[in-house]
């Protein structure tokens, strides 16, 4: 059972206030979970500042019933992967677009759209749907995700049952400047299956999303995202993930603007042998608005000689702030784990801050695990020898931006993807200049 | 040509004058060498007029073909001519020498109002130059200095040297950390560089380096003056007998 969070009556009023305010949907597989999920989040309450997971991220604008205004960012950027050869699914304000959206038909992959399944009452998500994310609210709750669990309209439900023939990319299109979307996706990797899942796009106004990813034994889950740049939007996403023995789990996240971002992944490895990597670049600039990103990372090792990676870094200017909170759980038995951690912010004025909480609890004594964390600015001895070569400061800054990231771009397996992010990047802080 | 006029620097943050009234000319063509114990300000000389920050100049000019030096960004220097390379060649994990090296050069191709340079004609340019300096496809392919041996590093200074055509090239104690092939190889490059139009200022502690790269003048500094110039010789009279008799002669 979750851990209950601090109660109190103004708490739980809020909170069937937002229920109240639901458009919850009915029947088919998923709704028994989704009626589980809802007394989890009755149970646990919305969260509130004083809450110690939330004590560096405001989650009001979260919680609130109605999802707060943000302008559309209008842009002609080509579509980030657009030149990869991909399955597209699009989905507008959080609504799937058929029209916009290729075919549902892929070689080794099963796609079904969640909101068809309604009358459905038989489906394989059914020991996945709202699963991962209750076995993820211990000992930390989330209540944001049992919202999600119990209210999501849209979202894909993915099988895999051999090597895709190609990526799957959800398009996320933000058209309305109130739009409130609830995502919720599945994915299931069945042994030796393989899958890249890329995501893109702003989503909406307000962007609320789950991801279930369960990786059999030697399954190969990629997962590559770009948050959409649209300055005022605010997200809260989770990653559930379930890795079994032998498999892996890879994940990175690009973000760029949005006022406020909390990405939180929880990974359980429970097979041996597995690997589970996560990783995240950010960059923020106070001046187009307020920019608050919020990494929280929990991984659980309950199995042997498991490797675990995170490494984040941000970028933060004009009064942003960036948040990581990292936990590596190495449960008795989880010998020659091999957990790694690093949280790193680069900071490009005096105005901005990080804030940073890595934790380790460890219950084996065969295992090896680091964690780092830094805040630095530009280093000037690079910069002056960029600028002594012919580069303009600015030029140079952006130099010296790509190559604090590049540990965690690297962490993109695809060398198409990663080089299509770094491109992606040039051009933007081309246009910023610096 | 670079003309140094009686410059006087001190540090920005200490009251601590570093130079104290430097005079150097140096011609197309020629290749001048400064040599000084520690701490006689011939790093700084080096710095200051590649633009590094932490410097204040309290006195004196120093120009490059006419144009004042200490009024321009340490872009705007590269760009007008000169280069500096580094006693210490930074590390730039996660930006692709090549990268790097196409940066530098259209940066100053476009300052100078030129058209930027094609990936493939960049590409051969290179790989010319490149052999040279016996550097192979997988150091350019690396991030900028990272992984490299002292050796290797300063072959990339001077393949960035051989790449960028400057009209002035400053050598920071290029010989330091080498041994005796890699100083060979490194000299090599620089004298295939030595050219009518192309003046040198080689800044080094020893004599050594001078055995490979032949200068036309040598320079005492001591105590942020010239002191003493003269031919090829005065580098061998140093290397003999230290800098003890000079500095006794001069005081």
């Amino acid at each position: 059972m979750a851990a209950p969070m601090r109660k109190d009556d103004g708490r739980l009023a809020a909170t069937e206030a937002r229920i109240a305010a639901l458009d919850l949907p009915k029947g088919g597989f998923s709704a028994a979970a989704r009626a589980e999920a809802l007394k989890r989040l009755r149970a646990m309450g919305l969260p509130g500042r004083r809450d110690e997971y939330w004590k560096y991220t405001d989650p009001s604008a979260l919680a609130a019933n109605e999802a707060p205004e943000a302008a559309v960012f209008a842009t002609d950027e080509a579509q980030v992967f657009g030149a990869v050869d991909r399955l597209t699914l699009v989905f507008q304000d959080g609504v799937f677009d058929a029209a916009a959206s290729d075919d549902l038909t892929l070689a080794g992959v099963e796609i079904t759209r969640l909101a068809e399944t309604a009358r459905t009452d038989i489906h394989w998500a059914q020991d996945l749907y709202g699963v991962l994310e209750a076995r993820g609210q211990t000992p930390v709750a989330r209540p944001f995700a049992a919202l999600n669990t119990a209210a999501a309209s849209d979202g894909v439900l993915i099988r895999v049952s051999g090597k895709a023939a190609k990526p799957v990319h959800l398009v996320y299109r933000h058209g309305s400047p109130l739009s409130d979307a609830i995502l919720h996706h599945c994915v299931k990797v069945e042994p030796g299956a393989e899958l890249t899942l890329l995501e893109t796009g702003p989503a909406a106004a307000r962007f609320n999303k789950v991801l279930e990813v369960d990786i059999a034994e030697g399954g190969k889950f990629h997962h590559v995202r770009a948050q959409g740049r649209d300055h005022e939007r605010r997200a809260i996403t989770h990653i559930f993930a379930r890795i079994a023995g032998g498999a892996l789990f890879k994940s990175f996240t690009l973000t760029v603007n949005g006022q406020m971002t909390r990405n939180e992944c929880v990974m359980e490895i429970v097979g041996d042998d597995a690997v589970a990597h996560v990783a995240g670049a950010a960059l923020g600039d106070g001046a187009t608005g307020r920019f608050h990103h919020d990494d929280t990372i929990f991984i659980t090792h309950d199995a042997v000689g498991c490797e675990s990676r995170q490494v984040f870094k941000k970028v933060l200017k004009n009064g942003a702030t960036g948040v990581f909170q990292g936990k590596i759980l190495v449960k008795p038995g989880a010998q020659k784990t091999d957990g790694y951690q690093i949280s790193q912010a680069l900071l490009l004025d005096e105005d901005s801050q990080f804030l940073a909480k890595p934790e380790l609890e460890i219950y084996a004594d065969d295992v090896q695990c680091s964690h780092g964390s830094t805040t630095g600015a530009i280093d000037e001895t690079a910069l002056f020898y960029l600028r002594s070569r012919g580069v303009p400061r600015e030029e140079a800054t952006a130099l010296l931006i790509l190559s604090f990231l590049a540990d965690a771009i690297a962490e993109i397996e695809d060398e198409r993807l990663a080089d299509d992010i770094v491109s992606r990047l040039e051009a933007w802080l081309a246009r910023r200049k610096g | 040509m670079l003309e140094i006029k009686n410059l006087q620097v001190k540090l920005e943050d200490e009251d601590k004058q570093i130079l104290k009234g430097v005079d150097l000319t140096v011609e197309p063509g020629r290749v001048h060498a400064i040599m000084g114990p520690n701490g006689s300000g011939k790093s700084t000389l080096s710095y200051v007029l590649s633009g590094r920050d932490g410097y204040t100049v309290t006195g004196g000019t120093a120009s490059l073909d006419g144009h004042d030096l200490l009024d321009m960004e340490p872009e705007e220097r590269a760009a007008a001519g000169l280069f500096l390379a580094f006693q210490y060649p930074v590390e730039i994990p996660g930006v692709g020498n090549m990268t790097f090296l196409r940066t530098a050069l259209n940066a100053q191709r476009k300052a100078r109002g030129l058209d930027e340079v094609s990936a493939g004609e960049f590409l051969k340019l290179v790989r010319e130059k490149a052999k040279t300096l016996k550097i192979d496809a997988e150091m350019l392919k690396r991030p900028v200095n990272v992984g490299f041996s002292g050796g290797e590093k300063k072959r990339n200074e001077i393949l960035q040297m051989a790449v960028l055509e400057p009209t002035m090239c400053i050598l920071d104690e290029t010989d330091s950390g080498l041994d005796v092939d890699a100083m060979r190889l490194v000299a090599d490059g620089v004298n295939s560089l030595r050219d009518e139009g192309r003046g040198f200022l080689v800044i080094t502690h020893y004599q050594r380096l001078l055995d490979h790269i032949k200068p036309d003048v040598v320079h005492i500094m001591a105590d942020g003056r010239i002191i003493k110039t003269g031919g090829p010789d005065l580098a061998l009279e140093v290397e003999k007998n230290g800098y003890a008799d000079i500095l006794a002669e001069t005081a």
